[in-house]
């Protein structure tokens, strides 16, 4: 059983593994130098559907595909599938996961789906009783944009703090197993809303909910940044970025040298055109599947903090003038399997 | 969190990059005047053989159909993001924003996606702009300027 460290950090007793992961993106993602970490780059964004929708599913069912096949695990022996999306209903992960048939719990954490699948995956996986649970979680520039934007050809300017929706998607098959990556131990975020209204600028509603949840999980711990070789923040861009390190600083805490964004990490902000950067649930997905958890296997990094952050409006919540509520939630990737907070 | 939505937003203010007004305004400048010198070729030409209200009118129509066709080519929105407002604020733009849901919504079927959704960026400028008309109509009427 997870125990308690304060009200809302639970450390794993037996720490599942990430037994497998994958990433896939489209073509913008495949003109990055982060294209490598993506275990199959896309350059029809259609992935030969008729709609944008089918193509997101198709993108999070290719992930599920992949994640399994390297674990070398059938559908039919996972317990549990965790995912979700951006789309209206997370129509993205019905549609492109119920052909594999597996138990699905249905989850909505916006652009923090991914940690949020991470996080339930370790609370329900560290007893052994459901083992293993996939995790997975997309994200589609073309569907987001008409849901929640612009229709595609619509001639407008996006503002400098505007971030680019990745098509993208993540997935994580969690049980375990010998081999880390090790889920450690998880803080559970709580929706932190500071007034932010603009829809244009998501990494400044976001960054009150990142700082929020890693101060909550250092003060749970009683451990300090230094601990940690890397801490990854979901898709803060360059501006929730730099608001994340002013909101931290307020409290004393410096993390910006251990400290990388997936907003940041997934486009060339200079070549690409993408303003403050990527965002969607599938930047995360795939920036933590993908390149971290690779970093992980390979030693490279050995003690990393995971909080990818979602901003929780809607179109509706918007236009009736509602600021944006924004949630993080962390999970503890280590290479180490003993569980260092046992009995603490 | 102690920090106030006021506190939080000025320090927001500090950090984001300011919009770079030195190229955005040129550039809407330029094209938006452009394209209205191409309207007031386009009229010149068809006086030619029209009338003044029929060539002005055909002008017009010639706008929207070529920012119509090259929304559909994929062209306009790449205009659109060098020139902001030089491509919405002229007739082009009104096109634009109808052309633009025909084309993205169309996916949901021809009724209810298109047909439905065809005047979602438009419709309110058209629904303001008639009662705006009905109300500047009269006042021209009872301020006897109608003659």
């Amino acid at each position: 059983m997870p125990i308690p460290l304060g009200r809302s950090t639970f450390a794993m007793n037996r720490p599942p593994s990430v037994l497998a992961s994958a990433a896939v993106g489209g073509k913008k993602e495949g003109e990055d130098p982060m294209a490598q970490w993506f275990d199959e780059i896309h350059n029809d964004t259609t992935f030969g559907e008729k709609t944008w929708e089918k193509a997101e599913s198709r993108f999070q069912q290719r992930a599920c595909q992949l994640a399994l096949k390297k674990a070398k695990i059938a559908p039919e022996q996972v317990k549990l599938l965790l995912a979700g999306d951006l789309l209206n209903q997370c129509i993205s992960s019905s549609y492109g996961v119920k052909e594999l048939m597996i138990p699905f719990f249905g989850l909505y954490g916006a652009c923090s789906t991914m940690t949020e699948a991470l996080a339930l995956a370790s609370l329900l996986g560290d007893n052994g009783v459901i083992d293993p649970i996939l995790a997975v979680t997309s994200s589609h520039f073309c569907s987001a944009e008409r849901q929640f934007r612009y229709p595609l050809e619509y001639g407008g300017q996006r503002p400098p703090t505007a971030q680019w929706t990745a098509t993208a998607s993540g997935a994580a098959l969690v049980g375990k197993s010998s081999k880390p990556p090790y889920l450690k131990a998880v803080t559970i975020g709580t929706i932190q809303d500071l007034g932010v209204h603009d829809i244009n600028n998501m990494g400044a509603a976001m960054a009150p909910a990142a700082a929020a949840t890693l101060l909550t999980y250092f003060a749970d711990t009683g451990t300090q940044p230094h601990q940690y070789d890397g801490i990854f923040t979901g898709d803060l861009g360059q501006v929730g970025s730099k608001l994340f390190y002013q909101l931290l600083a307020q409290q004393q805490v410096n993390v910006t040298s251990i400290h990388q964004d997936c907003g940041c990490l997934i486009f060339d902000a200079k070549t690409q055109d993408v303003h403050a950067g990527g965002s969607g649930c599938g930047c995360a997905a795939s920036m933590g599947c993908g390149y971290l958890m690779r970093q992980l296997e390979m030693g490279k990094l050995h003690h990393v903090l995971f909080l990818a952050t979602g901003a929780l409006m809607s179109t509706v919540s918007c236009q009736q003038g509602c600021s944006i509520p924004c949630i993080s939630h962390l999970v503890y990737l280590s290479t180490d399997p003993t569980p260092v907070f046992q009995g603490g | 969190m102690k920090l106030t939505p006021q506190e939080y937003d000025a320090m927001i203010q500090k950090t984001v990059p300011p919009t770079q007004s030195g190229r955005t305004i040129p550039a809407a400048f330029l094209v938006g005047g452009l394209i209205c010198v191409l309207g007031q070729g386009l009229t010149d030409l068809y006086l030619l053989f029209l009338p003044q209200q029929q060539a002005s009118t055909l002008a017009s129509v010639t706008l929207v159909f070529l920012s119509a066709l090259f929304t559909g080519l994929g062209l306009y929105p790449k205009l659109a993001k060098f020139a902001g407002a030089g491509t919405l604020v002229p007739i082009t733009g009104f096109s634009n924003s109808v052309t633009s849901p025909a084309l993205e919504f169309k996916s949901e079927g021809f009724v209810l996606g298109l047909g439905a959704k065809l005047f979602t960026l438009s419709g309110p400028v058209i629904a303001y702009g008639v009662i705006t008309s009905v109300i500047y109509g009269v006042i021209y009427y009872f301020t006897g300027l109608g003659g």
